[in-house]
C-alpha cells in the first residue's frame, strides 16, 4: 500500500544511568493496530524511570502519541528525546483534558418497578396528548366552518386514492384467501354433523360482522398507518412542518384532517370490498367442497345474515379508519428530528393502532350483542 | 511521505453522464500529496459529483479514478477497506448519525476499526474534539441540538477519527456566517499544516478559496479548464474565469484574503 511504512518497533537498551526505550518506525493508527497486543505488552514492560527516545520514529499521528501518553501516565517522561517535527503532535495530545466520564449507575432491585411505573405514566401522557390532538383538530375545523374555500378537498381526494383505491388489490388477495381457509375449515366440521347449509351463516356472520372490518383494519394500519406516521415524521425531520407553521397554515387542517377524513371515508368501502371478496372466496371453497351451488349460497345469505350486520360492519370500518388515522398522525407529529425517533414512532403507531382497533372491536361486540343475531 | 511520487488522487479521462447530459467529458486531474486543491465551477458543473466519484459513491461512465496510486476498486475486500480508511470526507450537511450523540458519532469509526479499549476511545474522541476546537461538554449532545458550525466541526472530527491522509470537503463553509466560516477555514488550514493532510475541497466561496487553496482547478464545460495557483488562474483569459474572479464581490473577497495572507 504505502511505499515504505516501517513497522513500529520498540527496543529497550540498558545503559549505565538506567534503561532507555528507543522507538522506531511508523507510530500510526494503521501501523499500530496491525499487531496491537504484542507492542502494548512491550510498552507496559518499559520501567517507569526509563528514558524515551523518539528520534527514529518516522511518523507519529495522534493515535500513536496518545498511546505513548497513556503509557507515560499522562505526563512527559523526565528524559525524553523528541525530534522537533513531532513536537506539535505531542502538544496536541497534552492539551486533551482528563475527563472521567460518568459511569452508568448499577442496576438496582427497584429499577424494574420504576420502569413499569414510567411506562404507565407514559401511557397516561399518550392519552392526554391524543385528546389534545383531537381537541386541536376540532378547534381548527371550527375555523373552517363557513369558509369552504379553505377546505382541504384536494388533499382529501389524494389521500383517499392513496389509502383506499391503492389498498384494494392487497385487501382482495388477503380477503379471498381468508375466506377460502375459513370455509374449508368450517366445512370439515359441518359435514361431520350433516349441517352443510350452515356454512352460509358462519361465513356471512363471521366475515361481515367481525372478520372483515378487523382484517382490513390490521392491513390498513400496517400499510397506510405506518406510511402516514413516516410521512409526517420525515416532514418534521426536514422542517417542512415548521415551514407550514411559518406560512400560518395549520398542520392539522392541511396534513392531519385530510388523512383522517380520507381514511374514515375509505375504510367502510374497503371493508365492504374486503368482506365481499372474502365471502366470494368462501363461496368458491364451499362450492368445491360441499357442492353448495352459488345460487343457493347467494339466496341463503340474506336470510341467514340480517342487514343490521352489514351496517355494524361498515360503522366499525369507519370508526377503525378514524382511529387508525388519528393514532398514525399523533405518532407522526411526535417524531423528533432523528432516525431513531422516526423508527420508534412508526413502530409505536402500528402497534398502538392495531391494539386500539382490537379494544374498540371488543367494545363493539359487547355493545351490539343484541343487534342482528338471528338465533338467540 | 511528502516526497512520495504517489498521487493521493488521480482522475484519468473521467466522463460522467446523467440521463442524456454529459457532466464531465474526458476529465483529468491529479492531486499531489500535501496539496490543497479547490474545485470551483458554476452550479451544475459537477463539482460535487466529481468529489463523490473520488470516494466511490458514484461511478464514472468512462475513465478511471485512482486513489493513492491504485484504482479505487482494486484488490480484495480488505484492501478496499484499508484504502477507504486512508481518506475522510466532510459532507455538505455534516451527515452526522442523528440517532447517536456527538461522542458516539466520533467514536463510531474507531469502534468499527476494531478499537475496543473504551478508555482509549474516550481519550481519542476528546483529542479529536480538542483538535476541532469543540468543548468536551458538547460530547453528550445530539446532532439535532447543535448549531450549523458545530455540526461541521463534529463532522470534521469524525472524518479525522481514523487519521486520514486525504481529506475531502464538500462546501466546507456553506451555511456558516462569515465569522464562523473564517474560523472554520483557519481550523482546516492549521490541521492541514500540522497533520500534513492532502485536501480536496469543493467551494463557491471565494474567501474560503483564497484562504485555503494552494491550487485551484476550474471546472467548466465538462473538463478542467485550468488548474494552478490562484494568482495564475486569475490571469487566464476565459469568460467563465473572468466572471467568477473579476466580479465586484470577488475582487473584494480576494483583496480581503490578500491582506490576511
Amino acid at each position: 500500500m504505502s511505499p515504505v511504512s516501517p513497522a513500529p518497533a520498540l527496543r529497550l537498551e540498558v545503559e549505565a544511568d538506567g534503561s532507555r526505550a528507543c522507538l522506531s518506525g511508523d507510530w500510526t493508527l494503521a501501523a499500530l493496530t496491525a499487531d496491537p497486543r504484542q507492542l502494548r505488552g512491550e510498552l507496559e514492560g518499559v520501567p517507569a524511570q526509563a528514558a524515551w527516545s523518539l528520534a527514529a520514529v518516522s511518523r507519529l499521528d495522534s493515535y500513536g502519541a496518545l498511546l505513548l501518553w497513556r503509557v507515560w501516565g499522562r505526563r512527559r517522561p523526565d528524559r525524553l528525546d523528541l525530534p522537533p517535527a513531532l513536537e506539535g503532535v505531542l502538544a496536541r495530545v497534552e492539551a486533551v483534558p482528563v475527563l472521567t466520564c460518568p459511569t452508568e449507575p448499577p442496576y438496582r432491585f427497584l429499577d424494574g418497578t420504576a420502569q413499569v411505573g414510567r411506562m404507565v405514566i407514559d401511557i397516561g401522557h399518550h392519552v392526554v396528548g391524543f385528546v389534545a390532538l383531537i381537541g386541536q383538530i376540532l378547534i381548527d375545523l371550527w375555523g373552517l366552518v363557513g369558509d369552504h374555500k379553505r377546505w382541504p378537498l384536494f388533499e382529501i381526494s389524494a389521500n383517499f386514492y392513496k389509502v383506499g383505491v391503492r389498498a384494494m388489490p392487497v385487501t382482495a388477495l388477503v380477503g379471498f384467501l381468508i375466506g377460502v381457509v375459513m370455509s374449508y375449515l368450517s366445512a370439515l366440521q359441518l359435514r361431520a354433523f350433516g349441517a352443510d347449509a350452515f356454512i352460509v351463516n358462519i361465513l356471512g356472520l363471521g366475515i361481515i360482522r367481525e372478520l372483515g372490518p378487523v382484517l382490513v383494519s390490521v392491513l390498513v394500519a400496517g400499510r397506510s398507518g405506518s406510511a402516514m406516521t413516516a410521512q409526517l415524521g420525515v416532514m418534521r425531520v426536514t422542517e417542512e412542518i415548521d415551514a407550514l407553521a411559518v406560512m400560518g397554515i395549520s398542520r392539522y387542517v392541511r396534513l392531519v384532517v385530510p388523512k383522517v377524513v380520507a381514511l374514515t371515508l375509505a375504510m367502510p368501502l374497503l371493508t365492504l370490498w374486503g368482506s365481499a371478496v372474502a365471502i366470494f372466496g368462501g363461496m368458491v371453497s364451499a362450492n368445491l367442497q360441499l357442492d353448495l351451488s352459488f345460487d343457493y349460497f347467494l339466496n341463503a345469505l340474506p336470510r341467514a345474515v340480517p342487514a343490521a350486520n352489514l351496517v355494524i360492519g361498515l360503522v366499525k370500518g369507519a370508526v377503525f379508519g378514524l382511529l387508525i388515522a388519528l393514532v398514525a398522525c399523533y405518532f407522526g407529529l411526535r417524531v423528533r428530528p432523528n432516525t431513531e425517533s422516526l423508527s420508534a414512532n412508526t413502530t409505536a403507531s402500528v402497534v398502538a393502532s392495531i391494539t386500539v382497533v382490537i379494544i374498540v372491536d371488543a367494545v363493539f361486540a359487547v355493545a351490539t350483542r343484541s343487534i342482528g343475531l338471528p338465533f338467540r | 511521505m511528502m516526497m512520495s511520487p504517489i498521487l493521493p488522487v488521480e482522475l484519468k479521462g473521467v466522463s460522467t453522464v446523467f440521463g442524456k447530459t454529459w457532466i464531465h467529458k474526458n476529465l483529468d486531474l491529479a492531486v499531489s500529496a500535501g496539496e490543497v486543491v479547490a474545485l470551483v465551477g458554476g452550479s451544475g458543473s459537477g463539482k460535487t459529483t466529481l468529489l463523490r466519484q473520488m470516494v466511490g459513491l458514484l461511478q464514472p461512465a468512462e475513465g478511471e479514478v485512482r486513489l493513492f496510486g491504485e484504482p479505487l476498486k482494486a484488490g480484495g475486500r480488505n484492501d478496499r477497506l484499508a484504502r477507504r480508511r486512508r481518506f475522510g470526507m466532510l459532507f455538505q450537511q455534516g451527515a452526522l448519525f442523528s440517532a447517536l450523540t456527538v461522542f458516539a458519532n466520533i467514536a463510531f469509526p474507531l469502534r468499527e476499526f476494531g478499537i475496543t479499549d473504551e478508555a482509549l476511545i474516550r481519550d481519542l474522541v476528546l483529542l479529536k474534539m480538542a483538535m476541532v476546537e469543540l468543548d468536551p461538554e458538547v460530547a453528550a449532545l445530539m446532532p439535532a441540538e447543535l448549531s450549523g458550525g458545530m455540526v461541521k466541526r463534529v463532522a470534521l472530527a469524525r472524518a479525522l477519527a481514523l487519521e486520514p491522509e486525504l481529506l475531502l470537503l464538500d462546501e466546507p463553509t456553506a451555511g456558516l456566517d462569515p465569522d464562523r466560516s473564517a474560523g472554520f477555514v483557519d481550523l482546516i488550514r492549521s490541521l492541514h499544516r500540522s497533520l500534513g493532510l492532502t485536501v480536496v475541497l469543493v467551494t463557491h466561496d471565494l474567501d474560503t478559496l483564497a484562504a485555503l487553496a494552494s491550487r485551484v482547478a476550474v471546472l467548466s464545460e465538462g473538463r478542467i479548464l485550468a488548474a494552478g495557483p490562484l494568482e495564475e488562474i486569475m490571469t487566464v483569459q476565459d469568460p467563465f474565469i473572468q466572471r467568477f474572479f473579476h466580479s465586484e464581490r470577488s475582487r473584494a473577497a480576494l483583496a480581503r484574503a490578500g491582506v490576511s495572507r
